[in-house]
């Protein structure tokens, strides 16, 4: 299989008052056309930024990120993105809002009857199509952020990109969305970047899970290939002695292995704020 | 109008065909016995403080004196308006009588020109304020967005906006009264000077907050919404049709609401002294005409003008709950 998606050596640095801030330093990552790769790491490492360099929102400093052969210099649907918080518009209903990406990726390419078939289906996908005119306010968070992911997946992105899309979500809802996530991936066989702070979520659903280091300057740290096959079962993998090692291998990146820098980290700010409660270690 | 009072009639009836339980009694108490109790001490205030105060146009009126006059307002309007009614009785009849002697015969008809009664001069006052604040919303609001979107020409308003905001209305009026006098020459003027002086004031001084309020709107949209915006790489256009105005719906309201009720404030000052026919033009009259019924019918303008105040705003609330999509925002 030839890389469809290569990230190339890419840092950035922000502008602070105190003079520019380096975020990421050399990070470098081929994904192949069908792959699922999580991104791991302690909060701050910068991973939502990597996300953010693919989607075209944020300028890398140095390196590039090339898609299909084309250098990625600003955003478009065919990187969708299924935000944090949903970031539906609450003035629209579950199909306005998707009806909003239909229209602007295939206005002029399907007719009328087509992009409202191909709209109904997209949240057929993801089940919604009972609460279809519902705006997001009368909708529950999970809910929402299934119509985040109809409205991705209905640009038929060539690559999705999940920014930690079910963070806000309680366990159980949570639990919903990443078998229906699975089920999805495996019929449309998209490729998909998701950032997330779960060890579980993270083994449970890639091919790949990419740890990152942490930051400033922070880069890719270790890859860890999961090789579970598919269809994957929680309940059948919560005992499986293959499953539990390569959630301790994570663990062990996570806290171990990272987790030095973070408690030097921690104890330099301790030392400034005295007297102020610790900080709670990052998830 | 009327859908409020059916609302009112709506809550009256749910209240009372209630039980009396101890929730429903506190319900009653807030809704109409708590208010009523309010309204009626300042009615007794009133009654006993304005017997107390004299003036050289006799005693400040109370409450019995105002509903008198009220009552001879009314009176004086069905005169007014059963006396024109006569008038084109009898221009009928003299037209059809001359027609029938002579079929040649052009018809001259003539409009009435009684003079404007109270209530004709309500509708002049509303018809003004609303000409004033349409105006100043049709140009404050493309204003405030394209000064929300953008941070550059945000800045170099700015210091205008902040300048002209806080001036008066009666510092303007001179101003504009000068001005509309040597633009506005026409032999068949299709409006009255002393309409378009007041006019202008009003929306001079009212547009200050829906600007103000529409700019804050737009440049507060949430930052995920303009990515959304970007991924979809929607057109400048589309991004300001569905996502920029919408999302600024509410602060836009807020600011309507606002202009409105300032514009309807300056109206009044400025058809005083523009002698626009309308309320403020009444109050002046009374005030100059000094007889001993004057500050009892100035009374009645005065209630007058807060009730209609009071009621273009509901109206706004009404179209504000109706047109915007942020139902949990509190309106009040």
């Amino acid at each position: 299989m030839s890389t469809h998606l290569e990230i190339s050596q890419i840092a950035i640095e922000f502008p602070t008052p105190k003079g520019p801030f380096k975020a990421l330093d050399n990070v470098s990552l081929k994904i192949e056309k069908g792959e699922f790769v999580s991104l791991i790491g302690h909060s701050g490492c910068g991973k939502s930024t990597v996300l953010n360099i693919v989607a075209g929102l944020y300028g890398a400093t140095s390196g590039g990120v090339i898609l299909d052969g084309k250098e990625i210099k600003a955003p478009g649907p065919e990187r969708a993105v299924v935000f944090q918080n949903h970031s539906l518009l609450p003035w629209l209903t579950a199909y306005q809002n998707v009806e909003l990406a239909v229209k602007q990726v295939f206005g002029g390419k399907k007719s009328k009857r087509e992009m409202t078939e191909w709209i109904e289906h997209n949240l057929e996908l993801v089940h919604m199509s009972h609460a279809k005119d519902k705006r997001p306010d009368e909708i529950s968070g999970g809910m929402k952020q299934r119509v985040g992911i109809a409205r991705a997946l209905a640009m038929e992105p060539s690559v999705l990109l999940m920014d930690e899309p079910f963070g806000a979500l309680d366990a159980l809802t949570r639990a919903h969305l990443q078998d229906s996530l699975m089920d999805i991936q495996k019929t449309l066989n998209n490729t998909v970047i998701m950032i997330t702070h779960d060890v579980d979520e993270a083994v449970l659903l890639s091919d790949r899970i990419v740890m990152m280091t942490n930051g400033p300057a922070a880069t890719v740290g270790e890859i860890l290939t999961v090789n579970l096959p598919r269809p994957r079962d929680r309940l059948a993998l919560a005992n499986d002695a293959q499953y539990v090692d390569y959630r301790t291998q994570v663990l062990t990146f996570l806290y171990e292995k990272q987790r030095k820098v973070e408690a030097i980290d921690q104890a330099k700010k301790n030392s400034k704020q005295q007297g102020k409660p610790t900080q709670q270690q990052a998830s | 109008m009327a859908r409020l009072i059916t609302l009112g009639v709506k809550q009256l009836k749910t209240v009372a065909l209630q039980p009396l339980t101890k929730e429903s009694l506190a319900r009653w108490m807030k809704a109409i016995l708590l208010p009523l109790i309010g309204s009626v001490i300042f009615l007794l205030l009133w009654h006993i403080g304005a017997a107390r105060v004299n003036t050289s146009l006799g005693v400040f009126p109370g409450p019995v004196i105002v509903y008198q006059q009220w009552q001879g307002l009314v009176a004086e309007h069905q005169r007014e308006r059963k006396k024109e009614q006569a008038f084109y009785e009898r221009q009928e009849k003299r037209n059809a009588k001359k027609l029938a002697q002579d079929p040649n015969y052009v018809a001259k008809v003539r409009t009435y020109t009684g003079k404007p009664t109270f209530f004709d001069q309500i509708i002049t006052s509303l018809y003004t304020v609303l000409a004033g604040f349409i105006l100043a919303s049709v140009i404050a609001i493309p204003v405030g967005i394209i000064i929300g979107l953008n941070k550059a020409v945000y800045s170099a308003l700015n210091p205008i906006i902040q300048l002209f905001k806080p001036i008066s209305p009666l510092a303007w009026l001179p101003l504009v009264t000068m001005v509309v006098s040597a633009v506005y020459v026409s032999k068949d003027p299709m409006f009255s000077k002393s309409f378009l002086t007041s006019m202008f004031t009003v929306t001079l001084c009212c547009m200050w907050p829906t600007l103000v309020n529409t700019a804050v709107g737009v440049a507060t949209i949430d930052k995920d919404l303009l990515n959304v915006s970007k991924v979809l790489r929607l057109k400048w256009i589309t991004h300001t049709v569905k996502i920029v105005i919408p999302s600024a719906i509410p602060m836009m309201f807020t600011g309507l609401r606002l202009s409105l009720g300032i514009a309807w404030m300056v109206l009044i000052a400025a058809e005083m002294l523009a002698q626009n026919p309308g309320l403020g033009k009444f109050v002046w009259d009374e005030f100059q005409n000094g007889s001993s019924n004057s500050l009892g019918r100035i009374m009645v303008a005065v209630l007058m003008i807060g009730f209609i105040g009071f009621v273009l705003d509901r109206i706004m609330l009404m179209l504000q709950r109706h047109v915007s999509w942020d139902k949990s925002v509190i309106l009040r």
